[in-house]
């Protein structure tokens, strides 16, 4: 069973977290490394270049690397400081077995052992239960390579169908409205299109704290002229120096873009030979935000008709653009149409396929491009396929040697699968690289599944806050500990570079999962002596499909600095910029330049719906969450590097003065958030900077200062995320 | 070697996101390993998200020289402000007190002020300062008057600061605006300005509240 132990102060007092601080070699002056390792940070989906300095096996301190091109060297804190998570003194280094006895909850037990019983529980399980009671959750910090063989293991090894990844926190939205609209699933621009730009859009991205060096691009083309629009509740940074800001109402992103729309058409700001040429549906489209007119929009967004009139109109009459957007727009139960909505205006426009006119998500983890892209998604096989797809079917089956009636139907998403577990449905679970229980929304339930899983087995790092349930823990490796490939938020795949062994007795990640299945007698599949080796099988995989990687090799990626697939052939140099004149794709083969048979991007219908939970008199306000540009995602990393913690210790409460007087609260008083789903205490951040209607918190900390105790489960019906950036609170503050 | 004359650092604040790279690169420097020399606040926090980094200005005729009783601090021929010298310091803090910048630090530890000397240790040997070189959107920036001409063409760069009736000079620009056609910055007079960064103040709270605040 997987539950907590009861003695939580044993347990954080081995596994922590506990802050570090550079100490030792570290610390010492004119030590000279025993080499530089040239590889990328381990955070965002930037995936900056960075050179580790090694010293005895130990990631000592970083240097610039100044002749990468994406960052040229620039890094934001959390690139400086994560060499200290290494030599960690959480760091998992045997493998744990869980003991009621022990004062942490756990024991120490020979790995071997450990795998032993993971192959007992799982064959035990799946025989009374049938193999889809057994679960696999991932994660998009994963290389590439990892990500490829947890799809595998899932479906080849376990024989299930219940596998999904933490991109379902971040990039499906996205996904799924690219592949409505262009049939691929890309960022269409490599950054130096931002540069070219006039007019730069950004709806939902706090773009200087979760993609800092994009600040850089986005500024740079301001100013060489550019007007920069930006679209967010919050004024964050990259909003401050903004040329218009529209502060919009949580939710109401469709609204703003069908409002937009609806300008273009009335004031011609249309390119009426690419959307006659190009697409096909603007006509119905068309027809559908004719009722979004700029009186109608501004009642709906909370935005001024006067700034919606003038975005309009430097959108419309640009020569060049760039739109970009993120999670803002995307972590709603309407993500899909609000991203659909977004691709609306720029299809319109014309202005994508050629230098400064663009459009991408900005992409959130490390590897959430190429995480998504090749099998570890519940509807998902390698090169981007459909698993309902026959033909797709066929040839991965092929690729793996097994008939394609072998091969497990589409899963359910992340969350679904907890509500499985809470069904009983699934029995068992193997995590690695996902922290749901700080994560996802409404986490008290996600809490209570782990409770009733029968086993539960984490491969990790850190002891993180879901695997503190773990049944049986294997330590697995950090990002410096292995190599492999990661596609980053461009479309550019970079290798990341091995500096160092795992301490210990802990392992590279494929090892630990091809030791389990071999410990279940299903070697064949599973006998990669390399990431390289697993690599070229994944080129074979993805060869023909959407994302194919078949031309790329490590080599190649050292040579160019990085290659943007497609890239279909070992003389060819990659994609930097999709859609261009006269490109060729494997679906339009030749009849155009988008992703479909007929070569023509869609138009579709973006129908705006309200949030799924509004406001009411008894919870009036709109709570939205993210991040901070000190921590990452659920933590588990940057919750444990010392200088970073002391940068933005604790969640704080962001609020309006004019909400902050209605409620009598000052600056750093602490105030109760509570939602249908729980309640947080904590301080209260009184800054004109947000919105009076909105509250905002991140979300990095687990327990107690989680805010996805409060946070809804309702999903996007398409893409199944999680609505994180909008649910109903009331606030009061706390008394004494 | 001296540093490249070709290369000079301007401070961009208008750029700045406050996301304290500059901050945590700081101290990974090998002459100060485990302190930062950088100073980066908000400027009001309640009503703008502006922030600001502080380096030192590495001033012509740097005050806090003048003011050392023991003589401890030395400018290089490049015009590079050290900390101070260590067997000289008497930790007296007047540095610290004087500096219209409030660059200097006393690390009471040592009994020792400690400052930014602008990476002597990298500058020295051609590289760009640690700050300059991570700062995510280039609010630091070190090249030459040719690059920063060609990436910022709306400012120009300053090098002259009024404090009441102090003129002070610097190696170090600041980048105003182009439209300012100031020569210098009074610092002094731009204390008394408001913030007048854009701030969301809609009246959209009405109505709100009216039940569930009676609760």
């Amino acid at each position: 069973m997987a539950t907590l132990t009861d003695n939580t102060a044993g347990l954080l007092a081995q596994f922590g977290p506990h802050p570090a601080y550079a100490s030792g070699t570290r610390l010492e002056t004119g030590v000279e490394p025993d080499r530089l390792v040239k590889t990328h940070c381990c955070f965002c989906g930037q995936q900056c270049g960075i050179q580790l300095k090694v010293k005895d096996n130990q990631v000592i301190g970083f240097e610039p690397w100044e002749d990468f091109p994406f960052n040229r060297g620039m890094l934001c804190p959390k690139g400086v400081k994560r060499y200290l998570q290494g030599s960690h003194p959480d760091r998992l280094l045997r493998a744990l077995e869980r003991d009621t006895q022990s004062v942490s909850g756990f024991r120490a037990i020979p790995y071997d052992q450990a795998i032993a019983r993971v192959a007992t529980e799982i064959q035990a399980i799946q025989t009374q239960h049938g193999n889809d009671s057994f679960g696999v959750l991932t994660g998009a910090s994963l290389t590439t390579e990892k990500a490829y063989l947890m799809g595998k293991f899932a479906r080849m090894c376990l024989k299930t169908q219940n596998i999904d990844y933490n991109g379902r926190l971040c990039m499906v939205s996205a996904a799924a409205a690219n592949k409505k609209a262009f049939g691929i699933d890309r960022a269409a621009n490599p950054w130096s299109d931002i540069l070219k730009a006039k007019v730069v859009w950004i709806s939902g991205a706090n773009v200087a704290e979760c993609a800092p060096i994009t600040t850089n691009y986005v500024w740079q083309a301001r100013e060489y002229g550019a007007k920069v629009i930006v679209v967010d509740p919050r004024i964050t940074p990259i909003a401050r120096t903004c040329d218009l800001f529209l502060p919009i109402k949580p939710g109401r992103d469709i609204a703003l873009f069908n409002g937009i729309l609806h300008l273009m058409i009335e004031n011609d700001w249309l390119d009426h030979q690419f959307i006659e040429q190009h697409t096909v549906g603007f006509a119905n489209v068309a027809e559908h935000v004719r009722e979004w007119t700029p009186q109608k929009t501004a009642v709906v967004t909370g935005i001024a008709e006067k700034s919606i009139r003038q975005a309009a109109e430097w959108w419309g009459e640009a020569e060049t653009s760039f739109l970009l957007h993120a999670r803002g727009i995307e972590h709603h139960t309407h993500g899909v149409q609000n991203c659909l909505g977004a691709i609306n205006m720029v299809l319109a426009s014309g202005r994508i396929g050629r230098e400064g006119c663009g459009y991408a998500t900005i992409t959130g983890q490390g590897n959430g491009q190429g995480g998504r892209e090749h099998g570890q998604k519940c509807d998902q096989l390698p090169g981007a396929r459909d698993i309902s797809n026959p033909e797709h079917r066929e040839y991965i089956a092929g690729v793996w040697g097994i008939s394609p009636d072998d091969l497990p139907q589409a899963g359910v998403d992340a969350y679904e699968m907890f509500r499985r577990i809470d069904r009983g449905e699934i029995r068992g679970l193997l995590t690695i690289c996902f922290n749901p229980k700080v994560s996802l929304p409404d986490n008290s339930f996600v809490t209570r599944c782990l409770d009733k899983l029968d086993f539960y087995v984490a491969i990790d790092f850190f002891l993180n806050e879901t695997a503190q349930h773990a049944d049986v823990v294997l330590p697995g490796s950090l990002h410096e500990e292995d190599e492999g490939v990661v596609t980053q938020i461009e479309g550019r795949v970079i290798k990341i570079n091995k500096a160092i062994d795992p301490p210990g007795e802990a392992k590279q990640d494929w090892r630990i999962i091809q030791d389990i299945a071999r410990a279940l007698g299903r070697e064949r599949g599973f006998t990669f002596n390399s990431p390289g080796e697993i690599f070229s099988e994944l080129r074979q995989a993805s060869k023909g499909g959407i994302a194919d990687y078949s031309g790329i090799t490590y080599e190649k990626i050292e040579q160019q600095g990085g290659v943007f697939w497609p890239c279909p052939a070992d003389d060819h140099p990659g994609t930097p910029r999709l859609f261009e004149p006269d490109s060729w794709n494997p679906i339009a083969r030749g009849t155009g330049r988008f992703y479909f048979p007929d070569g023509k991007a869609r138009f579709n219908v973006a129908p705006y719906t309200p949030p799924a939970e509004d406001t009411d008199a008894e919870y009036p306000l709109m709570l939205t969450t993210g991040r901070v540009v000190s921590q990452f995602l659920s933590g588990t990393q940057t919750r444990r590097i010392g200088p970073l913690v002391d940068q933005y210790p604790e969640p704080l409460v962001e609020m309006h003065p004019q909400l902050a007087a209605r409620l009598g609260v000052s600056n750093g008083e602490m105030v109760r958030v509570k939602s249908r789903r729980g309640d947080i205490t904590l301080p209260a951040m009184v800054v004109t900077s947000i919105r009076p209607d909105t509250v905002f918190v991140p979300y990095h900390w687990p327990g107690r200062k989680s805010i996805n105790q409060l946070t809804i489960s309702a999903q996007d019906p398409i893409s199944k995320i999680p609505e994180y950036k909008v649910c109903a609170v009331r606030i009061e503050k706390t008394q004494g | 070697m001296p540093v490249p004359e070709q290369n000079e650092f301007f401070i961009d604040p208008n750029r700045c996101i406050g996301c304290q790279a500059c901050v945590q690169a700081c101290s990974e420097c090998e002459t100060h390993k485990g302190f930062s020399m950088i100073q980066l606040d908000y400027v009001d926090r309640a009503h703008s998200v502006q922030t600001a980094p502080v380096i030192c200005m590495h001033c012509d005729s740097p005050t806090c020289a003048e003011v050392c009783p023991a003589d401890a601090i030395k400018k290089t021929g490049d015009g590079v402000v050290q900390t101070a010298r260590k067997p000289r310091c008497i930790a007296c803090n007047n540095c610290v007190l004087a500096c219209p910048f409030g660059v200097p630090k006393m690390k009471t530890d040592f009994k020792l002020m400690m400052k930014c000397d602008m990476c002597y240790d990298r500058t020295s040997e051609g590289l760009k300062p640690m700050c300059a070189t991570v700062c995510p959107s280039q609010a630091l920036f070190f090249g030459t008057r040719g690059e920063i001409e060609a990436l910022r063409p709306r400012s120009v760069p300053i090098s002259q600061f009024q404090f009441g009736e102090q003129r002070i000079s610097t190696k170090v620009k600041i980048m105003l605006p182009r439209t300012g056609k100031a020569e210098y910055l009074d610092v002094t007079e731009a204390m008394d300005e408001k913030v007048t960064g854009k701030s969301i103040s809609l009246n959209i709270l009405d109505g709100m509240y009216s039940e569930a605040g009676a609760e």
